[in-house]
């Protein structure tokens, strides 16, 4: 009778594993690689943080005088001017109403395009849509920008009769083109993976199609999804070209969504070329990134905490 | 070992073509940045410069007015354009650095025209007006003789040097309106009033196409002028700018040589056809 390590080869079974030259050399350069990347993060993590700083510990100063980093609270954001006011409320207002435009309209959109390519979709048509969403992912966000700039903006003026050709709204739909295939590809494949016999017991059970994807398989794949969520939101805060060319860039607070904004990424992509170096502006723009990485770095911790251990636990009983 | 020997002697040789090509070559460059709104005259310049003196190459980087002065101070540049004057910063700055007073020469003259849309039944404002547009204090077209529309304002991004220029000369140095869309450069502007009924934006007058010049008066009883060569020449269309270029010093060799074919007849018909005005 075989036991089981006779089907083994007995070279495998060698206690001693051969010195392989060529596998540590690999092995090894591949460690490095991972330990630079983590080392250019932590390097420019420092950076950013470098170059606010004077904000913080009060030695900037712009034309005028001192510059604290109290000014954040300034009535407005008019950093080039005789008398400069470095207000953030406004494009913190901004930043938030073009991602709550862009997650409104992508979220639901990039689900339902999940649920349909993963159940109802005929083969054919999976394999078409599939990777002609996940194409758009990686179209350049300066196309989208442009295209939102000069179509989209009049198109929209035209439909809905807007005062403003330029403004959140416009931008955040724009924006939507960048965020759906990152949702979509997410979701799709957090429910692509769930087991095939909750399908299966659920058509069993007597549901129907539809039935089954909102109440079954949506569900099941709730942590994917979210996670899905998260980092479609932390694209639609980050994004900065689209926003730049399709919002009108006018700091405004305002709760219309009709009317331009001015979002924190953008200002720092359109003013950072121009600003004097060490002045309480460009001070002011790397707090802005700051606040910008705080933002994304909380996105990640929440989706690496909730999503991995409550979610996970609640919905598949394990890790 | 063999096959080794032969791509070493392969690439050493490839090596040498390339440093012997490069050292050949041998050219003097001049490296010029600054003001987008001067950028097409730099390189046409550059190109007409350097086809009758195929010994030099010229480079032409935009940015902005800012952007060229920061590279003057920070000697990365040869020339900066700048479409406002230096501030007394940047002299002290490059004092500092170059222990050199900065040189400059005015090289053009542009007229900044106000654009319309081409249905704004408006064709004329006075500087008065425009600055009340620009401030937010009038908000309305029939303020100014036009229909009853809300009126919408387009403008530069605050890197650019028609953006300090225009406050500082048409706004009497306050803030724009915080309504004022900034968008990134005076073709965009273009393009945005050209597509807005009730737009109105500021930028250089060889940019205006597809969009109505308005007539600028100096105050309400004057007469209003369009930006042509003749009245802003004579200053008589009363927002007028040079566009100037810096050097660190007083330019020499061929900078020096460059800069005074610019302001040559050949260069400034250049100017002109690029729809600025000449300096002279």
């Amino acid at each position: 009778m075989a036991t089981q390590t006779d089907l083994i080869p007995r070279r495998l079974l060698q206690t001693k594993p051969r010195l392989r030259p060529l596998e540590f050399v690999a092995e090894k350069m591949l460690a490095l690689v991972a330990f630079v990347s983590i080392f250019f993060i932590i390097l420019i993590l420092i950076f950013v943080f470098r170059e606010s700083l004077p904000l913080v510990i009060g030695t900037a100063s712009d034309d005028i005088g001192k510059v604290s980093i109290k000014r954040i609270f300034d009535a407005a954001w008019m950093p080039v001017s005789n008398h400069p006011q470095y207000g953030l409320l406004a494009l913190i207002i901004g930043s938030l109403k073009v991602t709550l435009v862009s997650m409104c309209f992508a979220f639901p959109v990039a689900i339902l395009a999940a649920l349909f390519t993963s159940t109802f979709a005929p083969k054919w048509a999976k394999e078409l849509m599939k990777p002609a969403i996940e194409i758009l992912a990686g179209f350049p966000s300066v196309v989208i920008g442009f295209f939102a700039l000069t179509v989209l903006a009049s198109v929209f003026q035209n439909v809905f009769h807007l005062h403003y050709r330029l403004n959140a709204f416009t931008g955040g739909i724009a924006l939507s083109l960048a965020v759906i295939p990152i949702i979509y590809t997410v979701a799709e494949d957090s429910i692509n993976v769930l087991p095939k016999s909750m399908k299966e017991a659920s058509f069993a059970l007597g549901a129907t199609k539809w039935e089954t994807s909102l109440f079954v398989l949506l569900p099941a794949a709730t942590p994917g999804v979210f996670a899905a969520f998260l980092l479609g939101l932390g694209r639609a805060f980050g994004e900065t070209m689209i926003v730049l060319m399709a919002t009108g860039n006018a700091a405004l607070i305002s709760p219309d969504i009709f009317e331009p904004v001015r979002t924190m990424s953008a200002t720092i992509g359109a003013e950072m070329a121009e600003v004097v170096f060490g002045d309480a502006h460009y001070n002011m723009l790397f707090f802005i990134g700051v606040c910008l990485f705080v933002f994304s770095f909380s996105l990640n911790a929440v989706a690496e905490l909730v999503v991995r251990q409550r979610l996970m636990k609640r919905f598949r009983g394990s890790v | 070992m063999k096959h080794l020997t032969k791509t070493v002697l392969v690439a050493s040789l490839c090596l040498a073509g390339f440093v012997g090509m490069i050292a050949a070559s041998g050219k003097k460059v001049i490296t010029i940045k600054g003001s987008d709104t001067m950028v097409i005259l730099a390189q046409r310049w550059a190109e007409a410069y350097m086809a009758k003196h195929p010994d030099v190459s010229v480079q032409v980087t935009g940015g902005g007015s800012g952007v060229g002065l920061s590279a003057l101070i920070n000697g990365t540049t040869d020339i900066a354009d700048a479409s406002r004057p230096i501030k007394g910063s940047e002299i002290e700055k490059i004092k500092t650095r170059f222990n050199a007073l900065s040189f400059e020469t005015k090289a053009a003259k542009d007229g900044i025209t106000l654009y319309l849309n081409e249905t704004n039944p408006v064709s004329e404002l006075s500087l008065s007006q425009i600055k009340a547009i620009y401030l937010g204090e009038v908000t309305n077209w029939k303020d100014v003789g036009g229909a009853d529309a809300k009126i919408v304002l387009y403008g530069r991004e605050n890197s650019s040097g028609t953006y300090v220029y225009f406050r500082d000369n048409v706004l009497g140095g306050k803030d724009y309106s915080s309504t004022m869309q900034s968008l990134p450069g005076t073709a965009a502007v273009v393009n945005a009033v050209a597509k807005d009924k009730v737009g109105i934006g500021y930028g250089g007058a060889a940019y205006a196409k597809g969009v109505k010049k308005v007539k600028v008066k100096k105050d309400a009883n004057a007469t209003a002028y369009e930006p042509t060569p003749e009245t802003i020449k004579t200053g008589e269309y009363p927002i007028t700018r040079y566009l100037y270029m810096y050097t660190r010093a007083r330019p020499m060799g061929d900078v020096k040589d460059y800069i005074d074919w610019t302001l040559s007849d050949e260069g400034q018909a250049i100017v002109t056809q690029v729809g600025y005005f000449p300096v002279k």
